[in-house]
């Protein structure tokens, strides 16, 4: 199968700062969900802002194609046109901008991209209720304003949203399931789970093996220490419940 | 006839972001000049230019012995220095205080008007002629001095509501002017506007009789086309007992090296439960990068609610000219009169905004809102100053005050200057103000969107403005996103 992602070797830092990542190897091919597991601090978060794109870090060696495109020649703004979504650990609030509008515009930048005809605002309404049908999420989040004043629950089932919406060919989930209540996380992984696709692979960022009970991975990886130290099936994130982090050490 | 900066102006977009993503391109659009034969006054200012313009303009004798009275009180006065500005000073002497375009007298139809200058309207986008009537608009372009062509007079007129250049007015309604002109800015308020009443040489003048809703939005166009010309109009607008009306002004100018002059003086009369909302989009030549050119915006604008329960509302957004100085004001007089202020300002590179509002509270249960964004760029300079008074017969007066700053990069500045004089125990005053910074988060959430960079600012500007934007009219929201993201341009990455 052909590769949607090949990262190798990727050893990046925060600018000024020592090595994060120190030498990522990982492929992801077209509809695969991943999941990269680790502790506090084995650079799961500069992982995800290196494939987004994020200012502030740099990459000190390796490569990472995207299509076979030199992904890390791109800017952010890009790179998301070119299909793919981070959703953030915190999603950030933008007063006085619309949720509704914003995702439009996020929308059409993305089609004009690909040279397909912008959304009228019929257009995307009809999208935008389509999407929330198949999420099952209300539409009092849309008539406010960019995450302003939403609870930690609202932010991140918005954010699912706007995947749903965008319909990236790579999602990358950071911690999306940090600081939810059982409920939400339910609801969330369940729009995570409408969104699997044949054409779309998901990389999940977590902390916890929990959200791997209700979006369940095609692989496993493990990362300490900036680096992937173990990798296995979904019986393996189960593994990783019994025994810990701990016995995999750091890498040689 | 040279097209400095000119680009095809886009069509109106049907979404305000695709305005945004339209708007952006190579800096100040309207700066091209247009190629008109002028009449001009010789340079310099005394007695004689007055007596000039006045005979210029076939005036009576009281009108010109109202602009001699300025002119000397303009004589013994000096410029204010109160306002947080840098103002490399000016030699009155050198500017020139009349030109109009050479067409004799005013015209009488569009069809009079020299198609040069037809042309630069169509460039600068206003809708005169049939492109008014689709729009909506009756429009009063004033080009430099003199105001050039007054669409959908007719309409107007059968509902009794003048709408005119001030000449005209001058001519057609001398009581209406008499009664009123300088009864809400007197000569002697500041020196620009006695300057201003010594040599006016036209601009606009509205009046709507009791009880007419004014059914389209009014619209005067300012343009400054000659060189080392001042442009001072003069717009006057009075709303009688229950009338209505919505007026828009827009501003632009050619690309100059030296520094012009505007000094206009507007004066709103709104009686017993009459409304004016007043809108202005202002974008005059901001001079360049490095703050060489650009116009000196020193403006008087100040409206009196006349009669109970009469409602005044300024909305500005201010994008343009080297020096903005500028105080749209409300004289609360009426008993549960009410007055606003919604202004946008934005100063980049080395443009100097000081800019806010006076509300005088004088009357019993009168209320006033002041929202106030400023916006710092480059190494622009931007203040809020405004007053809020409460006089000691203004039982159950109200104010709330807004005043929000958003600075962009590191070389700007904004401040934020209240004065608040309260002289009733009763009397209920709020001031609450804001500065922030565009965070890198905000910028990344939007570019991981797939935004991009100056879409992503245009975007969180707005958002910024947009308790000021909603109360603009439907045309100027879409020309005052644009012109954000346009005055933005380059003040990132």
């Amino acid at each position: 199968m052909s590769k949607l992602l090949e990262i190798r070797d990727l050893r990046a830092r925060i600018v000024g700062g020592r090595d994060i990542l120190k030498g990522i190897d990982l492929d992801v091919a077209p509809g695969e969900v991943h999941a990269i597991m680790g502790p506090n601090g084995a650079g799961k978060s500069t992982l995800s802002s290196v494939l987004a794109g994020k200012p502030g870090y740099e990459v000190t060696g390796g490569s990472v194609l995207y299509q076979g495109r030199d992904l890390l020649a791109l800017p952010a703004d890009e790179r998301a046109r070119e299909g793919i979504f981070l959703a953030f650990q915190y999603p950030v609030e933008i007063p006085g901008v619309n949720n509704m509008y914003f995702l439009r515009a996020a929308l059409n930048a993305g089609r004009r991209q690909r040279g397909a005809p912008e959304l009228d605002a019929s257009q995307f309404l009809k999208a935008v209720r389509d999407k929330l049908k198949l999420l099952d999420i209300s539409d009092d989040l849309l008539r406010r304003a960019v995450n302003v004043g939403f609870s930690g629950g609202e932010k991140k089932r918005n954010e699912i949203f706007q995947m749903a919406m965008l319909e990236p060919k790579l999602a990358i989930l950071d911690e999306t399931d940090s600081g939810l209540d059982i409920d939400a996380l339910r609801v969330v992984s369940d729009g995570v789970n409408r969104l699997r696709d044949a054409n779309r692979a998901i990389i999940l960022i977590t902390h916890y093996q929990r959200l791997l009970d209700y979006i369940v991975p095609d692989h496993v990886h493990v990362l300490s220490e900036g680096r992937i130290v173990a990798s296995g099936d979904k019986t393996f994130a189960a593994e990783l419940e019994r025994t810990g982090y701990a016995h995999l050490g750091t890498a040689a | 006839m040279s097209d400095l900066a000119m680009t095809e102006k886009p069509e109106p977009a049907a979404d305000p972001l695709d305005a945004l993503v339209q708007g952006g391109g190579d800096g100040y659009k309207y700066g091209f000049v247009t190629d008109i034969e002028a009449d001009e006054a010789p340079p310099g200012l005394d007695e004689g230019t007055v007596r000039f313009i006045s005979a210029k303009k076939g005036e009576p004798a009281w009108l010109l012995d109202w602009r001699l009275k300025a002119f000397h009180r303009w004589q013994r006065m000096s410029p204010p220095d109160w306002a947080k500005l840098n103002i490399a000073s000016i030699d009155y002497q050198a500017s020139t205080y009349y030109s109009a375009p050479k067409t004799g007298t005013g015209p009488k139809s569009l069809d009079e008007v020299d198609p040069e200058l037809l042309k630069t309207y169509e460039k600068l986008g206003i809708p005169l002629g049939e492109r008014a009537a689709l729009a909506g608009v009756a429009v009063d372009a004033v080009f430099d001095s003199v105001s050039v062509a007054t669409t959908y007079k007719d309409k107007l007129a059968d509902l009794g509501i003048i709408f005119c250049s001030f000449g005209e007015a001058v001519r057609e309604h001398p009581d209406l002017v008499r009664r009123y002109l300088g009864s809400v800015v007197p000569q002697g308020d500041n020196f620009f506007a006695a300057l201003n009443s010594a040599v006016f040489s036209d601009g606009s003048f509205v009046y709507v009789p009791p009880g007419v809703r004014c059914p389209m939005e009014l619209s005067t166009y300012f343009r400054i086309n000659a060189a080392k010309t001042g442009q001072f109009e003069r717009t006057l607008l009075i709303a009688d007992k229950g009338a209505y009306v919505s007026y828009l002004e827009g501003c632009t100018a050619p690309q100059r090296d030296e520094n012009q002059l505007h000094a206009a003086v507007v004066e709103l009369v709104a009686l017993e439960d009459a409304e004016i909302k007043y809108a202005t989009v202002q974008n005059w030549y901001p001079g360049d990068e490095n703050g060489k050119g650009g116009i000196y915006n020193f403006v008087t604008k100040r409206g009196a609610c006349r009669g109970a329960r009469a409602k005044i509302s300024w909305a500005q957004v201010e994008t343009g000219s080297a020096i903005t100085w500028k105080y749209p004001s409300c004289l609360l007089e009426g008993d549960g009169s009410v007055g606003a202020f919604y202004s946008v300002a934005i100063t980049n590179n080395l443009q100097q905004a000081d800019t806010g509002t006076k509300m005088i509270h004088i009357g019993r249960d009168t209320s006033s809102t002041v929202i106030s964004k400023g916006i710092s760029a480059g190494r622009g300079q931007n203040t809020y100053r405004g007053q809020v008074k409460v006089m000691p017969k203004a039982d159950g007066a109200r104010n709330y005050t807004q005043c929000d700053s958003l600075l962009i990069g590191k070389k700007c500045g904004a401040h934020t200057v209240p004065y608040i004089e309260v002289r009733h125990p009763g009397a209920k005053v709020e001031h609450e103000a804001t500065t922030s910074k565009i965070s890198e988060d905000q910028m990344f959430y939007c570019q991981a969107r797939g935004l991009t960079q100056e879409d992503a600012l245009s975007l969180i500007v707005n958002g910024f403005c947009k308790e000021v934007l909603k109360e603009l009219p439907m045309e100027f929201a879409v020309e005052a996103q644009k012109l954000l993201a346009v005055s933005l341009e380059g003040s990132v990455g």
